[in-house]
């Protein structure tokens, strides 16, 4: 597990023992990637499972053993494409993946050494090896159709639905919002993950398959309505994820220093020095995801002296794998269990601290002790979850504030699917994304074909 | 403290790991690194005759086969006898022998096929005061084209008249080196006894192409483009070699010959194997040639603390110890059933059994019980074939085990505690 160069000293009196180029060195990659003696080496520790447990565990059903095998032939670009039929951006799932509790955490090879064949890094060497290339895009399309599809949101599932339908011989047109194409993989992974402006590389190989147009600067539910847009299209398939931190209603929200963990984590991906980003010295980070995990040792790659991640529950309870975990540990973040934040409080309208109640599980329910307890804090960020918002948002049939899709992921509306973090359909993993993008996209052609007679 | 004092035909080292005739044993230099390192004796690389040495290729003269984490399993050489002058290598030979007068010397020869040739050069190799020679009829590649080495070693005549005309000439003891690269080892075997050799050692190495490159389209190694057959030898040619000295060892004429063993020994084990199944010393090159000299501190030292744990006190202890187990398939017990018993809590639950017997075998093992991943032998339908046990990651998870009483369910057979020969059996239409 890679220690980042970050402060030691918990004096406040001591100046800050983070240079710039130390700053710079932590937002290089987590993961060195394996050479190719490394991945050989690598490759050879797999078992080639029957019916593997690995491929089970992986949301897009790559088959793990077979490319694996590839790798130990010297078939590395085999490799590469046996994961990319399955999941076109598993350069980004290579990197982002909680692998621990995925395919390396059924991997056999715990049982008999201990630790689990390093899938991950595997598939990122072979992927990276192929996008390093530059060839032509390995995938065709089928004989053009001329029927067309609007998508919503250029993340994960998005992608993943454009280039399967544009293979299918759809053409697409993306919206997205931002400036920049990539949803979560461009804009909210720690920077350390997405090295070398990967995203924006993984995604100008996915269009290299040609058919998909992307469109930035448009915001679903104002310059863009589902009424027009059903009307210029075949069909619409929603992606737009969760594009709204969730906020706390308590005193003090407003306070200079309060922000969002997603912000903070996008600014930093977007910075074109990470060494000139500001940051506090008492960072308080509020929530108990990967998001907040991301967020907080961020702040102490940045320099920070102290990193409090406060979680309202207990350790069981956490939605960041322990592999995340032990990341914050490793690298100086305190994780503080039990704590409710109740009020942000300071003064000349700037944040100086935290005020936490003190939690307990009572008969399976999260009450207050009563206890009171204040983490000073000159910067918080706030990592409590996602949601979607809207009046768009209305038109569809939800559930626990996320899109009803059947099992074809076709929404409550005609002609529109959905996936991804906005619909129900599991964890919300980018290599989840894909599988919904992926498999509405079978469905979409489905649709098209029947309803055309083709 | 086991002994590991050798006697081999008058021939006597402080332990049986030799060095074969090969480029670890070509000069004074590298044979003088070797019996610091502790090895019990060399078997000089192959003298020719007087006059212009030989020349070698300038080009690569190896070739490899590796294993998937790059572990080289097999190794193959178009190296030639030596290329240094012989009147260098007999007074090198001399030099060493005077100053380590405990270890073996033997001396490797390769002349041609002729009583002169024979007769003019063991005298000279005797005035080295070596222990032995041992007669290189098996080098498959290149020396085999001017009518020496493997060529004559594939023709039991010419065995039996070249190591006759060496008895004859010298006082040395003779060591027949036996080629694989012929049909039943037995033949040469016994032509090198009735011509009076002292022993035998054997394989050495085997015809072989160890790779194409798929590039030029040219075998592996290539010299300017074209490639020739080589000799093989390392890890992967020790059950062929394994098989060959125990030919020797259990056939009737040949039994209680001297073997000194040589195909692939890495390891204290290999060695041990070799012994049990008739041989007296043992050879090695290529375990040499990857890891150096030293590897011969762990081979002595493993063999000692084996046979001191099996109450083994001397090499002639161990030496065919296992010949008498050895014999025809005819004579196994077809009455003897085994199963396979899968260990639930050493299985891993890869399911390599599963498919391996699902595909090529006998549909012996579950996927599934329960709706859960689950593998386990389905005693109806197990041959014993061992295959599982074969292919299993996970060292001893799957065992045979014998049925002692009751029924073979795949046979609906009562277990007989008589064994029952092909010989005897009711389907032998020769019996």
């Amino acid at each position: 597990m890679r220690t980042f160069k970050t402060s030691t000293t918990r004096s406040q009196a001591e100046p800050n023992d983070v240079k710039p180029s130390d700053v710079e060195d932590n937002f290089t990659d987590l993961h060195l990637p394996l050479n190719s003696v490394q991945a050989g080496v690598e490759a050879s520790r797999c078992l080639y499972c029957f019916d593997a447990p690995c491929m089970t565990a992986c949301p897009t059903k790559i088959d793990i053993p077979k490319f694996i095998r590839q790798i130990s032939v010297n078939k590395a670009d085999d490799a590469a494409m046996t994961i990319l039929s399955q999941n076109i951006l598993g350069g980004t799932c290579a990197r982002a993946c909680p692998t621990e509790i995925l395919c390396e955490e059924v991997c056999v090879v715990n049982h008999s050494e201990g630790s689990p064949v390093k899938i991950g890094d595997l598939q990122r060497h072979a992927v990276d090896g192929l996008l390093q290339k530059n060839d032509a895009h390995p995938f065709t399309r089928k004989p053009l159709s001329g029927f067309r599809f609007a998508v919503i949101g250029a993340g994960p599932a998005g992608l993943a639905f454009s280039h399967r339908l544009a293979m299918l011989g759809h053409d697409v047109v993306i919206f997205d919002k931002n400036p920049k194409a990539g949803g979560l993989n461009e804009y909210g992974l720690a920077a350390y993950k997405m090295v070398d402006d990967f995203a924006q590389r993984e995604i100008s190989f996915l269009l290299d398959i040609g058919g998909i147009e992307i469109k930035n600067g448009q915001i679903f539910g104002v310059n863009l309505t589902l009424k027009e847009l059903l009307s210029n299209f075949d069909g619409v398939f929603i992606g737009v994820g969760l594009p709204v931190p969730r906020d706390v209603q308590m005193r003090g929200n407003d306070l200079a220093g309060v922000s969002n963990a997603l912000d903070f984590i996008a600014h930093l991906r977007q910075a074109p020095d990470v060494t000139k980003v500001p940051i506090g010295n008492d960072i308080v980070v509020i929530g108990g995801g990967n998001t907040a995990i991301d967020a907080a040792v961020q702040a102490r790659c940045l320099g920070a002296r102290n990193v409090t991640l406060a979680y309202r529950r207990g350790p069981d309870d956490m939605g960041a794998t322990l592999w995340e975990r032990e990341l914050a540990l490793v690298n100086g973040v305190t994780i503080k269990y039990w704590l409710s934040p109740k009020e942000f409080s300071g003064t000349n309208n700037i944040v100086e601290q935290v005020v936490f109640e003190t939690m307990q599980m009572r008969e399976g329910k999260l009450i207050p002790t009563g206890e009171v307890m204040n983490i000073p804090a000159d910067m918080v960020l706030k990592a409590i979850g996602q949601e979607m918002n809207g009046a768009w948002v209305n038109d569809f049939e939800t559930r626990h504030g996320k899109i009803v899709v059947n099992e074809h992921y076709q929404t409550s509306i005609d002609r529109v699917y959905a996936g991804g973090d906005c619909i129900a359909s599991g964890e919300d993993l980018t290599v989840q994304a894909v599988e919904d993008g992926k498999q509405a996209a079978h469905r979409a052609d489905v649709m098209l074909r029947e309803r055309n007679n083709i | 403290m086991a002994n590991l004092t050798t006697h081999f035909a008058g021939i006597k080292s402080p332990n049986p790991f030799w060095l074969a005739s090969a480029p670890p044993t070509d000069k004074e230099y590298n044979v003088v690194r070797a019996f610091k390192a502790g090895w019990g004796g060399v078997v000089w690389k192959t003298l020719g005759e007087e006059g212009p040495p030989v020349v070698n290729v300038n080009g690569p003269r190896y070739g490899a086969l590796y294993g998937s984490d790059r572990r080289m399993v097999g190794f193959n050489n178009i190296e030639l006898i030596t290329d240094r002058p012989l009147q260098i290598n007999l007074q090198e030979i001399k030099s060493v022998k005077r100053n380590w007068p405990d270890r073996a010397m033997i001396v490797s020869l390769m002349v041609p096929c002729e009583e002169d040739a024979w007769k003019s050069i063991l005298p000279l190799v005797e005035d080295t005061g070596a222990d032995g020679i041992e007669l290189n009829f098996g080098c498959p590649h290149g020396m085999s084209e001017r009518g020496m080495g493997a060529a004559v070693g594939q023709v039991p005549d010419y065995i039996e008249m070249v190591t006759r005309w060496c008895k004859h000439y010298t006082r040395m003891p003779v060591i027949v080196k036996l080629t694989p690269n012929i049909t039943d080892v037995r033949y040469p075997a016994r032509a090198a006894k009735a011509g009076g050799a002292d022993a035998v050692s054997l394989i050495n190495t085997i015809n072989s192409i160890v790779g194409v490159d798929l590039d030029t389209m040219a075998p592996s190694p290539t010299v300017d483009g074209k490639g020739t057959h080589g000799g093989y030898c390392g890890p992967a040619v020790k059950p062929i070699a394994l098989n060959m000295v125990a030919e020797i060892a259990r056939d009737h004429d040949t039994a209680g010959m001297l073997i000194s063993g040589i195909g692939g020994i890495e390891t204290w084990r290999d060695a041990a194997e070799f012994l049990a199944l008739g041989a007296t010393s043992v050879q090695v090159c290529t375990a040499a040639m990857t890891y150096g000299f030293r590897i011969v501190e762990d081979m002595i030292e493993g063999l000692n603390s084996w046979m001191d744990e099996k109450g083994y006190g001397t090499i002639e202890d161990i030496s065919g110890r296992a010949v008498p187990n050895v014999t025809d398939w005819q004579h196994l017990n077809l009455n003897y059933v085994t199963k396979a018993v899968i260990d639930q809590d050493a299985c891993i639950k890869c399911g390599r059994c599963h498919i391996a017997c699902e595909d090529t075998s006998h549909q012996a093992i579950t996927a599934m019980k329960d709706g859960e991943r689950h593998f386990e032998v389905i005693n109806e339908e197990c041959v014993g074939c061992n295959l599982c046990v074969a292919i299993c990651p996970v060292e001893n998870c799957i065992t045979m085990e014998q049925m002692i009483d009751g029924v073979d369910p795949r046979t609906n057979k009562k277990i007989s505690t008589k064994p029952l020969h092909w010989t005897d059996h009711p389907n032998n239409p020769m019996k």
